[in-house]
């Protein structure tokens, strides 16, 4: 043992140099993790980059402060808050749901702001009634279908889509996704558990083919004639028309006479540890503003939160909506309950 | 025996040298095993009855449908190219890696969008015939055992062709002396001589298939993966996933101890080779290169075509000052990352060829158990410790007045350790059967010689394995330009790579948007292959 323990020592020595090099190494690596200054605002953002770049730069150049975005999947970025904790750097969170922002704010990663500016800008039903977080464009889920094989006073509701006379005419996106968790969450919260879960149950009986992986799967089964109807985003639908308006897929605003059509948001909040908390609640004010909802909307089609805002041309022609009413933060609260709901229904 | 006495000869060092490497991946692995002291009866019940069966079922029938389809893809293909000679050989023994460099999320969503009902094959069926109800559906299971073969078989392909080229003649010819016919030659002994790579081979294929999210959500197939990402994004319950994402680890690691165990007993040593291939005949040379013609075109010419058209399509809009940035960031991540992981898996493998007690054996397979981790899961149970690790430094630091937000988080030391953690497995595999071609008389002779083992691994086990450590490095440095979950958790601000870009346009199911990014990826990463091939050739006059 003596002797080994010799040759250890013998070894470290002769690596020496190395041993030297290693924290030069280590402060080279090191290189990019500097603090922030104090005119910068640092946004965790699970809107993907180039929707909100536009922004951002126009944010920069208005009032010279500067954005820092690290843009993840919702789940990390929530863990990576949760991790970081006190001494986290991020001072705002963007996500592309109303449910993982109400989860946030469950998890005690955001602080509630007052701000009469965003409080007049967005509608009540479209934030936090805590003020932790609010919507900042409004992403409506509705019902398509192919103009040669339906017309649209056969529509109504998204519930009507169970009956067998649209069996083997749906087409549908994954449960998986959010939007759908979303959609169901809210029908429980209107309709109850027992009749949601037998509507749910009429979609899957009524499907056309398996479900897709995304809303622009749907669009384009629902145009070749795969399938009748279809439930997208809107703005799925005004990305493919803008490319082939010719497209025979018309958009039907659900259930107009009843409730409303469900929408859900894109938003914001400014995170608990924020080192520039202030800077934070400026930047989504002015998201809230004009000019940038102006921006949100000619950018992705989505429709503004700010009622002042007028939506994009391409959207305009679908003319004006109802929407649910019913607050956002519900699609969060409930969206366990809807995934567990349409496990059971055998909605994949 | 030993004349001089090294700290490197106690052979009780074994498992603390093994530690020291599998720390990286043994850390998160811990993170997302303490998950199991936060108890999820609620989850469970409902996993358990509407979601579980499903899933175990199709990730059983994906496993021995990929794990078959790639054994059969990969050494076929290597065995034509590597000792055979036909029309074509010379380009498609390089061409045929090419599939490394794509991405299988690129390649399934391509092959989907075109045999689709939407997609231009059926369109043109439906054209001809009026239906194409009779055409088999693409996304179904029998869609996913199809495509995934042909996106992971690059793995098999390179390994065994690696055993192929080094005896695969030499056993051929020494078996046909022996009274053999060349198919039986084929089956009893080249076969059986490259096992210890296919195995390698076949073992990467399948954690990957057993990791991946991204490709199979294509199909809308639904594996063990599924309910893990189902649990944490759906049910808001990151502990329930973590528990599932444990038991995943377990199936692998019992599966590696099973493998080891089969093979136990067993020596792969070879001496030389005489490099002359076997001329195929008339209708099999033909046959051959049809076979490699239709995998090289359906595995990639095919979805590269798809993606030039897109590139097309949208590189103007797309295209600015940042593209060459993102380049820059992605291949010098991947490049210093390949060098790093490779180092540690040829140390990794020098420990278990030199110490053979069962701790060490076990630490080993422990260490690679990152690659069939969801990638998701592996970066949050990367990123935990280290952001604690990262507010005791910031509270030490503000000691000094140094004001600073992160030290450790942020800094490329963590994403190298991070990306080291998820491809050690990468690197392992191929080293490791190289490793094994060391004939332990070639060990022992140095070894009297008065050799070190610090000597004979540098002077005769490194030259030896030079095509295994070019294989590794290559494979890492294709998979870390196409990585995504862990570069995203890990990086610092602003420093995007190409794979940040793919994500965020599929995040958004802008497809053809991503198409820009992508092709980059696989043109960046079709030099390193290239590279591979041109030494790989040269053993051959």
């Amino acid at each position: 043992m003596v002797f080994n323990l010799f040759n250890e020592i013998d070894m470290t020595t002769r690596f020496n140099p190395l041993k030297r090099l290693f924290p030069a190494i280590v402060s080279a690596l090191a290189i990019f993790a500097g603090s922030a200054a104090a005119d910068t605002v640092t946004v965790y953002s699970a809107r993907n980059e180039q929707l909100i770049k536009p922004l951002f730069d126009a944010y920069t150049k208005e009032t010279g402060t500067k954005i820092q975005v690290l843009t993840d999947k919702e789940g990390p970025l929530l863990e990576r808050l949760k991790a970081e904790g006190a001494k986290s750097p991020a001072d705002v969170l963007i996500t592309v749901d109303a449910g993982n922002l109400w989860h946030a704010s469950r998890l005690d990663l955001l602080q509630p702001i007052k701000s009469s500016v965003l409080n007049a800008n967005v509608p009540a039903n479209l934030r936090d009634p805590k003020g932790k977080w609010y919507g900042l464009s409004i992403r409506a889920r509705t019902i398509i279908y192919n103009k040669k094989f339906v017309n649209p006073s056969q529509l109504s509701t998204y519930e009507a889509l169970a009956d067998p006379q649209w069996k083997g005419k749906l087409c549908l996106r994954t449960s998986k996704k959010v939007y759908n968790q979303s959609l169901i969450a809210t029908m429980i919260a209107t309709l109850g558990e027992k009749r949601t879960e037998e509507v749910v149950r009429g979609w899957v009986g009524n499907l056309a083919t398996d479900v897709f992986a995304d809303d622009n799967g749907v669009i384009k089964a629902v145009a070749a004639g795969q399938c009748e109807v279809g439930i997208v985003n809107t703005y799925y639908l005004a990305r493919a028309l803008d490319k082939d308006p010719n497209m025979p897929v018309g958009l039907f605003w659900a259930n107009q006479k009843e409730r409303g059509v469900h929408v859900n948001i894109s938003g914001a909040g400014v995170t608990r540890a924020a080192p520039n908390a202030a800077g934070g609640q400026r930047l989504i004010e002015w998201l809230s503003s004009e000019t940038a909802q102006g921006i949100y909307t000619n950018d992705d089609f989505e429709y503004p939160v700010n009622q002042k805002v007028k939506p994009d041309s391409i959207i305009r022609h679908w003319g004006p909506y109802k929407m649910d009413l019913i607050n956002v933060s519900k699609a969060g609260e409930l969206q366990g309950a809807a995934t567990r709901l349409m496990d059971r229904a055998g909605y994949r | 025996m030993y004349q001089r006495g090294s700290i490197w000869n106690w052979r009780g060092w074994g498992p603390l040298r093994a530690l020291a490497i599998a720390a990286l991946t043994l850390i998160p692995l811990l993170v997302v095993l303490a998950s199991f002291f936060d108890q999820q009866v609620d989850a469970w019940e409902h996993l358990a009855a509407y979601v579980l069966p499903g899933v175990l079922w199709n990730t059983l029938v994906l496993v021995l449908g990929v794990g078959a389809g790639v054994l059969f893809l990969g050494v076929s293909l290597a065995w034509l190219t590597a000792v055979c000679n036909f029309p074509g050989r010379k380009f498609f023994s390089w061409g045929l890696m090419l599939p490394l460099a794509m991405p299988a999320y690129v390649l399934a969503f391509v092959q989907v969008g075109l045999l689709d009902f939407t997609g231009p094959v059926q369109t043109v069926l439906r054209g001809w015939f009026g239906s194409s109800a009779w055409f088999p559906p693409i996304r179904s299971t029998g869609g996913v055992v199809l495509v995934l073969p042909l996106a992971f078989y690059p793995y098999v392909y390179l390994l065994a062709r690696n055993a192929f080229i080094t005896q695969g003649l030499r056993a051929v010819e020494a078996a046909q002396m022996l009274g053999y016919t060349r198919f039986q030659a084929f089956w009893k002994v080249a076969l059986p001589m490259a096992r210890p790579w296919i195995a390698g081979g076949v073992t990467l294929a399948l954690m990957e298939t057993l990791a991946d999210f991204g490709s199979v959500s294509i199909f809308s197939f639904d594996t063990f993966t599924t309910a893990i990402y189902k649990a944490w994004f759906s049910l808001f319950n990151l502990s329930a996933a973590s528990q599932l994402a444990s038991l995943l680890v377990l199936v692998v690691l019992a599966l590696a101890v099973i493998d080891q165990r089969l093979r136990h007993n067993r020596r792969y040593a070879v001496k030389s080779f005489t490099p002359v291939r076997i001329a195929l005949q008339d209708g099999a040379k033909w046959a051959a290169a049809v076979f490699c013609a239709a995998i090289f075109a359906i595995a990639f010419a095919v979805p590269m075509v798809q993606l030039v058209v897109w590139v097309v399509d949208v590189w103007k809009e797309d295209f600015d000052a940042r593209y060459p940035v993102f380049l820059l960031h992605s291949v010098w991540l991947a490049g210093v990352a390949a060098l790093v992981v490779t180092v540690l898996g040829l140390l990794l493998s020098a420990i278990h060829q030199h110490h053979k007690d069962n701790t060490t054996q076990m630490i080993v397979r422990l260490a690679t158990l990152g690659y069939a981790i969801p990638g998701t899961v592996l970066a949050v149970g990367v990123f935990i410790p280290v952001a604690w690790l990262d507010n005791q430094l910031i509270s030490l630091a503000a000691w000094f007045h140094w004001d600073v937000q992160q030290i450790l988080k942020g800094s490329l030391i963590v994403m190298l350790a991070a990306l080291s953690a998820r491809f050690l497995a990468v690197a392992f595999q191929p080293i490791d059967a190289a490793m094994q071609r060391v004939t332990r008389n070639q060990g022992n002779a140095a070894r009297s010689l008065g050799l070190s083992p610090k000597k004979v691994l540098l002077h005769l086990q490194l030259p030896m394995v030079r095509g295994g450590l070019l294989t590794a490095a290559l494979i890492v440095f294709v998979d870390v330009m196409k990585e995504m979950p862990i570069t995203l958790m890990t990086r610092p601000f602003g420093w995007d790579t190409l794979a940040v870009r793919v994500f965020e346009m599929t995040s958004e199911g802008m497809w053809d948007r991503a198409a820009l990014p992508s092709l980059a990826i696989v043109l960046a990463g079709l030099l390193p292959v290239i590279l591979l091939i041109k030494k790989s050739e040269s053993g051959f006059h």
